[in-house]
C-alpha cells in the first residue's frame, strides 16, 4: 500500500535528542540520566523489565512530563519551549488503554486526532487527514460504528487511525514525532505483525520520528531498527539488535538467560526456558 | 466513507426541540388557577408594549405571573441540564449530574446561609446577592467532591466510588441547610424548606433577568470549551496530547457549572435528575458530541422542566406541588434504569 498522505521532502535526517534526562518519583529516579538519539526513518523501539523507566521515559519525551534535569530537543527545539498546542500539531502519543464511557462514532474519535489543526469546524484537509488514515488502516468501514460495540483490537486500530490523524501532514516544515506506549498489548498476533508493518511502511515517508515501547522482546526483535534497553531507569544498552539483544544484557535486565535463535531470514528469536 | 464529520451534528433536531418548546411554553402559559387564551394573551403582549397601566386581571396574570414563570422555567432546565452535561464530560461518567457532585446542595447551603445571616452581613449586591451567595456554597461543594475524587483511591470513572462521595457530601451541605432551617426564625423557615424541594411559584421578571443572564454566559464560555471536553472524554493524558490544557479546562468547566446551577438553585431551589436526563435523552440522539450535546441541553432541558412544571400545577390544582418532586419522581426510576444498563460500562 502506499501512503499517499504526506508528501514530504527527503533533506536529511530528523533527529530526538535526549541528553542526561532524570526524572524522579519522590527521591527515587524514574528515569536517571538517559542519552540517547532517536533518528528520523527508523523504527526505535525501547524494551526493559517493568518498573524500568519505559513509560516514564515516553511521557518525558512527549513533552507530558517536564524532565527535572537534562533535554529533550525535537530537531533543534526544546520540548519546554513549546505550548501543549503546538506540540500537539506535530507530536502524537498512542497509549496502550483507552477508556471511553460515552457513545461516539468511529470517525468522531479519529476527528479528534484532528482536534490540534483547526479551530470550529474540521476544514478539507482534516477531512482528508481522517479518510486517508481510516483507509490505511482498514477502519473505513466502521466509521459510523459506535466505538462502544468495538472488540478491544477494533478499538485499539482505531486509535492508530486517530493517532496518526494527528500528524498525518506535517506542519510548516516540520518533523513528526509519534511515541507508542506498549500500543500491542490488545492485538492478536496478526494485528501486531499488521501494525509493525504499516509503521514500518509510514517511517518510508523520512520526517517521522518513531519511539514505541514495546513488552515482547521477539517483535523488538523482528522490527527494530535501533533498541534502547532500560534498566533501573538507567541505559543498559542502546544500538542496533545485535548490539542489545545480547544474552548478557538481557540476563542483567530481565533475570532470565535466553537463547538466542537466527531463523535463515536472519531474524533473531529469543526463547526462555 | 465517513459522513461529514462534525459539520452539523444538530441538524434536524435543534429546529424540531425549538418548535417543540414553543409550542409547551405556550401551553404552560395557559394552564393554571385561571386558564387564559390565546386571544388575551395577544391583547396583553399588545398593550403591554403600548399602554402598560390598562391591562385587566387576566392580563397581569398573563404579563406578571405566566410570563416570567415560563421563561424562568426554560433558563432553569436548561441551566440544570446543560451543568449536567458538563459534569458528565468532566467526571468522565454518564451517571454524573450537578445535584450529585454536589453543586445543588451547596448551593441551596449558600442561600439559606445568606438567608439566616445576611442581615448580620451587610453584604448586598442587589438582585445579585442570593445567586452570589449560593454560587459560592455551590462552588464549595463541588470542589469538595471534585479534589475528594480525583485524590482518593477510588478513580473518579468509578461510579461507587463517586456516588458515595457525593452522598458524603450532599449528606453534608443538606444537613446544613437543615441546621439553618432549624435555628431560623418561621418565615425564614419556610424559605428554606422551599430551598430543598424545588419550586418555580417564586419567579418573577428579576429572577429572569438573572437566570437569563447567567444561562447566556453559561452557554457562551461552555461552547468555547466542547471540543476540549470531547477530547477529556478519552482521559486526561490523552487530552493532553491533543493540546489541552487540562487543569485549565476542568477548573472553567467547574466554574461555569457553578454559575448556571447556583443561580438557577438560588432561584428555585433543589430541582434534581433534569442534568441526568436530558444529556442521557440527547446522546441516544445524537451520540456524544459535546457541542451538540450543550446546544440540545438548553432545548431539551427547558422542555423538560416546563412539561414538569405543567404536571407540578394540574396535579393538585388549583394548589400546586413543588416541581422538584415532580422531576425526582420521574428521575429517580430513569436513573436506575441507567445504572442498571449494560450501554455504559461503569
Amino acid at each position: 500500500m502506499q501512503v499517499d498522505g504526506p508528501k514530504i521532502r527527503q533533506g536529511g535526517t530528523r533527529m530526538l535528542c535526549v541528553d542526561q534526562v532524570t526524572h524522579r518519583a519522590g527521591k527515587k529516579p524514574l528515569v536517571d540520566r538517559v542519552s540517547a538519539n532517536f533518528e528520523s526513518g527508523q523504527l526505535n523501539l525501547v524494551i526493559g523489565p517493568n518498573g524500568a523507566g519505559k513509560s516514564t521515559l515516553i511521557k518525558l519525551l512527549s513533552g507530558q512530563l517536564r524532565a527535572e534535569a537534562g533535554t529533550i530537543a525535537y530537531d533543534s527545539m526544546d520540548v519546554r519551549s513549546m505550548t501543549y498546542r503546538e506540540l500537539a500539531k506535530i507530536r502524537a502519543v498512542l497509549s496502550q488503554n483507552i477508556e471511553i464511557s460515552f457513545p461516539l462514532r468511529v470517525w468522531e474519535v479519529v476527528m479528534m486526532g484532528r482536534y490540534p489543526h483547526f479551530v470550529g469546524r474540521p476544514g478539507a484537509a482534516d477531512e482528508r487527514a481522517c479518510e486517508e488514515v481510516m483507509r490505511f488502516f482498514d477502519v473505513s468501514d466502521m466509521a459510523d460504528r459506535d466505538y462502544l460495540t468495538l472488540s478491544g483490537g477494533e478499538k485499539q486500530r482505531v486509535h492508530f487511525a486517530r493517532v496518526l490523524a494527528q500528524i498525518w501532514f506535517s506542519v510548516s516544515g516540520k518533523s513528526r514525532y509519534l511515541f507508542l506506549d506498549e500500543p500491542l498489548t490488545f492485538l492478536d498476533i496478526y494485528y501486531q505483525f499488521e501494525f509493525m508493518g504499516k509503521l514500518q511502511e509510514l517511517l518510508k515517508v523520512g520526517d517521522l520520528v518513531v519511539v514505541g515501547v514495546v513488552h515482547d522482546l521477539n517483535l523488538a526483535a523482528r522490527f527494530a531498527d535501533s533498541i534502547l534497553l532500560l534498566h533501573q531507569g538507567k541505559v543498559l544498552a542502546c544500538g542496533s539488535k545485535a548490539e542489545v539483544l545480547t544474552r548478557e544484557n538481557i540476563q542483567t535486565a530481565f533475570r532470565l538467560e535466553p537463547a538466542l535463535l537466527r531463523t535463515d531470514d536472519g531474524t533473531m528469536h529469543l526463547v526462555f526456558e | 466513507m465517513p459522513a461529514k464529520p462534525l459539520a452539523s451534528p444538530y441538524a434536524g433536531i435543534i429546529p424540531i426541540l425549538t418548535i417543540a418548546l414553543v409550542v409547551i411554553a405556550a401551553f404552560s402559559i395557559r394552564f393554571g388557577a385561571v386558564a387564559i387564551d390565546f386571544n388575551e394573551i395577544a391583547s396583553a403582549v399588545a398593550k403591554g408594549w403600548s399602554a402598560p397601566d390598562s391591562l385587566d386581571l387576566v392580563e397581569r396574570i398573563f404579563v406578571e405571573i405566566r410570563l416570567p414563570r415560563a421563561l424562568a422555567c426554560i433558563f432553569v432546565g436548561a441551566s440544570l441540564a446543560m451543568g449536567g452535561v458538563l459534569m458528565q464530560a468532566l467526571f468522565r461518567n454518564p451517571i454524573v449530574e450537578p445535584g450529585l457532585v454536589g453543586t445543588s446542595s451547596g448551593a441551596a447551603f449558600g442561600a439559606s446561609l445568606y438567608f439566616v445571616l445576611g442581615a448580620v452581613l451587610k453584604f448586598h449586591a442587589g438582585p445579585w446577592t442570593l445567586p452570589i451567595a449560593a454560587c459560592l456554597g455551590g462552588g464549595a461543594a463541588t470542589a469538595c467532591v471534585f479534589l475528594i475524587s480525583e485524590t482518593a483511591a477510588v478513580n473518579r470513572e468509578s461510579t461507587t466510588g463517586l456516588l458515595l462521595i457525593g452522598i458524603a457530601v450532599n449528606a453534608l451541605f443538606l444537613s446544613g441547610v437543615g441546621f439553618l432551617s432549624y435555628i431560623a426564625r418561621d418565615p425564614q423557615a419556610r424559605s428554606i424548606t422551599f430551598w430543598s424541594l424545588g419550586t418555580l411559584s417564586g419567579a418573577n421578571w428579576r429572577a429572569v433577568l438573572v437566570l437569563g443572564i447567567a444561562t447566556t454566559v453559561g452557554l457562551v464560555i461552555a461552547l468555547r470549551y466542547a471540543r476540549q471536553l470531547n477530547a477529556l472524554m478519552m482521559g486526561e493524558d490523552e487530552a493532553l496530547y491533543l493540546g489541552v490544557h487540562v487543569g485549565r479546562l476542568k477548573l472553567a468547566i467547574i466554574a461555569v457549572n457553578v454559575m448556571i446551577v447556583a443561580v438557577a438553585t438560588s432561584i428555585t431551589g433543589i430541582i434534581s435528575f433534569v442534568g441526568l436526563i436530558v444529556p442521557h435523552l440527547l446522546r441516544l440522539m445524537r451520540g456524544s458530541d459535546n457541542r451538540f450535546l450543550l446546544i440540545g441541553s438548553v432545548f431539551l432541558g427547558a422542555i423538560l422542566l416546563t412539561l414538569a412544571d405543567i404536571v407540578a400545577r394540574l396535579v393538585l390544582k388549583p394548589a400546586e406541588l413543588p416541581i422538584g418532586i415532580v422531576t425526582s419522581a420521574v428521575g429517580a426510576p430513569v436513573f436506575i434504569m441507567l445504572l442498571r444498563s449494560r450501554r455504559y460500562r461503569f
